[in-house]
């Protein structure tokens, strides 16, 4: 894909195959191109350009930034010294960049890329000039349409331009005659900026460092409303806020809190910091408090309904706040049903506040209140083949069955696994003289061997 | 039960005078009735008291197990309003139980902490809040504080909570004759289930020993466990049963409960 400036004086090139580079330099260095990374970097660097020169910048992909420079070059001493200074920059970060100002968004990509110094401010009306001698990838078409003008014996802009339209067209489709016009300025072409991410955050220098836990929940009680502020002006909830104390001697700090729906609220807010002040060790001091809204959601006012119709329902997404900030947020849960006739994969753990699901239990048989995690194997006499047992012995203690429902006869589920095909377990709700209710199965229909163990099995104790 | 109470005005009186000093007279005090007339003309104000704390442990093998006395709590959160949280240390309860005794998997949010002291304070922090029906909690050991500090929590948001206790081991049963804050104490038992005239397992029976009320007298019942709507339902004694053969039959859930397993 690309190769740095040493590689490229070995005469190595893009598009030299890796076999023949290694077998000339064996101790190349490979690595794999990674585009997602490269345009997050671009990302970064547009960003960087937004708060540096100009207002509206965005991302050239694969390997380019585009600036829109009017009304903003004087700022920088005019055009030619602006240039100058972002490939100063550039390079002072180890990159090495090409500039170019020219009048449309395609005339400069094209001579940034192919024209012949790194640094050119092309003038109003020298576009087509300067564009007529570079080659047709320049002008940001799909290889597969190069390809079919190269066979044509057509390489260069200036040539193509002169070319007439309507045949191109047809054969080509619409793309030519539209980066020519986009090259030239005969249509526009929007650049549509990146858009500053930086999060909503709040912060407090102290004049002497603090350590009191009663101090830090005052000013913790005091950042809390100007974050709330912010994210009122901006229409967002938070969903993760961190709280950075740099103490004197130069370590920081931190106190992140989770919330499960966007949250503004003051109180809210300040409680679940305040909870967890006891983690922070303030050591000698701290010097300066940052609240940062990491991660903010847009959070819309809803209205509520009028109370003459529907009750409400209590909203508890700030208990679950609190509890999962306690405990985590993988021990809050709601259990969901899932269809399966197996009672251990009859049910899944969902989010606490997880949207409620229509699907239901079906209740043709009692359930027992608890399942074990673990069926346990019981000695157990029964007639064949489908009588409950007579008696069984659970964790030593011999219990003599008085009377049972069942059997109740759930199949394995094949479709999940090979070994299940034939698998089959019956189950029995039991109860024994002294009035204690359990739930058995056996491994298998009591007649056939492949069908299970022919074990049984204590599962779950009923109420 | 009612009528019972007007019958003694004095005592009344004494009451209201009594809670008055203890500094909760300006707060009508609500109860949630099990609708058995036995129980509830037992307990003071006729049914469960909300805004308080409540024990439940079960008896014989079920103080390891709380099979029985879970489903007799999943039936008193299911007759609530609001979500439900229901706080343990190791899951065992199986989701389709509490359904069949109504207490819909919708409303129950359950939290499993990693220690007794967690599941105190998610337990205190639950009847804190006040927007919730029920909170449930498995817990081993509650010691005289821990309960006070549950008790005020309850008193204040008007929360109801429920603390299963349950054990690991039997000999620590012995727990449950330590003194609590807790305004009632239950233990439920499993009885033989209610004789069918054909093979089968029926409708299952509780021995629930009310052992502490505060205000209160103690006493023993015997009852029908949960239906599909968390109700109970006294026991009628055998010879009744056989003089009226359509109790079962009375019972409109039981019968469609019946019809559906037939069909199944």
């Amino acid at each position: 894909m690309s190769v740095d400036l040493a590689a490229r004086k070995l005469g190595l090139r893009p598009g030299t195959p890796v076999a023949k580079a290694q077998a000339l330099y064996p101790d190349l260095v490979l690595m794999d191109a990674d585009p997602e990374d490269d345009r997050l970097g671009l990302e970064k660097l547009a960003l960087w350009f937004q708060h540096r020169i100009a207002p509206i910048v965005a991302v050239d992909a694969p390997d380019g930034l585009v600036l829109d420079t009017t009304g903003a070059d004087h700022l920088h001493g005019g055009e030619l010294p602006m240039l100058k200074d972002m490939v100063h920059r550039m390079a002072g970060a180890g990159f090495r960049a090409k500039a170019v100002v020219a009048e449309t968004w395609g005339a400069a990509h094209a001579i940034a890329r192919y024209g012949r110094v790194p640094i050119a401010v092309v003038q109003a009306g020298d576009a087509s000039k300067a564009l007529a001698d570079l080659p047709l990838e320049a002008l940001r078409l799909p290889p597969t349409i190069i390809e079919g003008l190269a066979t044509l014996g057509v390489s260069r802009i200036g040539p193509l331009a002169a070319m007439p339209r309507a045949p191109l067209a047809l054969r080509f489709g619409p793309d030519i005659a539209r980066r020519l016009d986009q090259a030239f300025g005969r249509i526009g072409e929007a650049i549509l900026p990146v858009r500053p991410v930086d999060p909503v955050e709040v912060s407090r220098n102290f004049a002497e460092p603090i350590g009191a836990a009663e101090t830090i929940a005052r000013y913790i009680g005091k950042l809390v409303p100007l974050l709330c502020q912010g994210l009122d002006e901006r229409g967002q909830g938070v969903r993760r806020l961190d709280l950075l104390l740099h103490r004197v001697d130069s370590r920081t700090e931190a106190i992140r809190v989770a919330t499960a729906m966007p949250v503004r609220d003051v109180k809210r807010l300040t409680r679940l910091l305040c909870e967890k002040i006891e983690t922070i060790n303030p050591g000698f001091g701290i010097e300066r408090m940052v609240l940062i809204a990491s991660q903010a959601e847009p959070m819309d006012r809803r209205q509520t309904v009028s109370s003459l119709i529907a009750e409400e329902e209590t909203d508890v997404s700030d208990l679950v706040d609190t509890l999962a900030n306690r405990v985590g947020m993988q021990a809050l849960y709601r259990f969901a049903p899932v269809e399966s006739d197996l009672p251990e994969r009859s049910f899944c753990r969902v989010p606490a506040l997880a949207p409620e699901e229509t699907k239901d239990w079906p209740d043709h048989w009692p359930r027992p209140t608890r399942l074990l995690a673990r069926p346990e194997p019981v000695q157990a006499m029964a007639e064949l083949p489908d009588q409950p047992p007579l008696f069984f012995i659970w964790r030593g203690v011999r219990r003599k069955v008085k009377c049972a429902d069942g059997p109740e006869r759930v199949f394995g589920e094949w479709w999940k696994n090979d070994a299940e095909l034939t698998i089959d377990r019956d189950y029995f709700r039991v109860e024994d003289t002294s009035g204690e209710r359990f739930w058995l199965y056996r491994a298998g229909d009591g007649e056939h061997g492949e069908t299970g163990s022919q074990g049984w099995f204590l599962h779950g104790i009923f109420g | 039960m009612t009528a019972e109470i007007h019958k003694k005005p004095g005592l009344e009186t004494l009451r209201a005078a009594i809670s008055r000093l203890e500094g909760h007279s300006d707060r009508r005090r609500t109860v949630l009735p099990f609708g058995v007339r036995e129980i509830d003309s037992r307990l003071p104000g006729g049914g469960l008291a909300l805004g308080a704390l409540h024990e439940v442990a079960g008896g014989g093998n079920d103080a390891l197990h709380s099979a029985a006395a879970g489903q007799f709590c999943a039936g008193i959160a299911a007759r609530t309003r609001g979500k439900v949280l229901w706080i343990v240390t190791r899951q065992d309860v199986f989701a389709p139980s509490l359904k069949q005794v109504g207490l819909s998997a919708r409303r129950t949010i359950f939290v499993e902490a990693s220690s007794d002291v967690d599941v105190l304070a998610c337990f205190e922090e639950g009847l804190r809040h006040g927007g919730l029906g029920a909170v449930v909690a498995e817990v081993a050991r509650l010691s005289m504080t821990a309960s006070r500090r549950l008790q005020l929590a309850a008193e204040t948001s008007g929360s109801l909570g429920i603390a299963i206790r349950r054990w690991r081991r039997q000999t620590d049963a012995a727990d449950f004759g330590q003194p609590t804050a807790s305004v009632t104490r239950w233990r439920v038992s499993v009885l033989p289930s209610v004789p069918l005239p054909v093979p089968g397992v029926g409708r299952p029976r509780w021995l629930l020993e009310l052992i502490r009320a505060r205000a209160g007298e103690c006493a023993d019942f015997e009852v029908e466990a949960c239906d599909a709507k968390g109700r109970l339902a006294p026991c009628i004694p055998v010879a009744d049963r056989l003089a009226l053969p359509a109790t079962l039959g009375d019972r409109p859930d039981q019968e469609t409960t019946w019809t559906r397993r037939a069909r199944a």
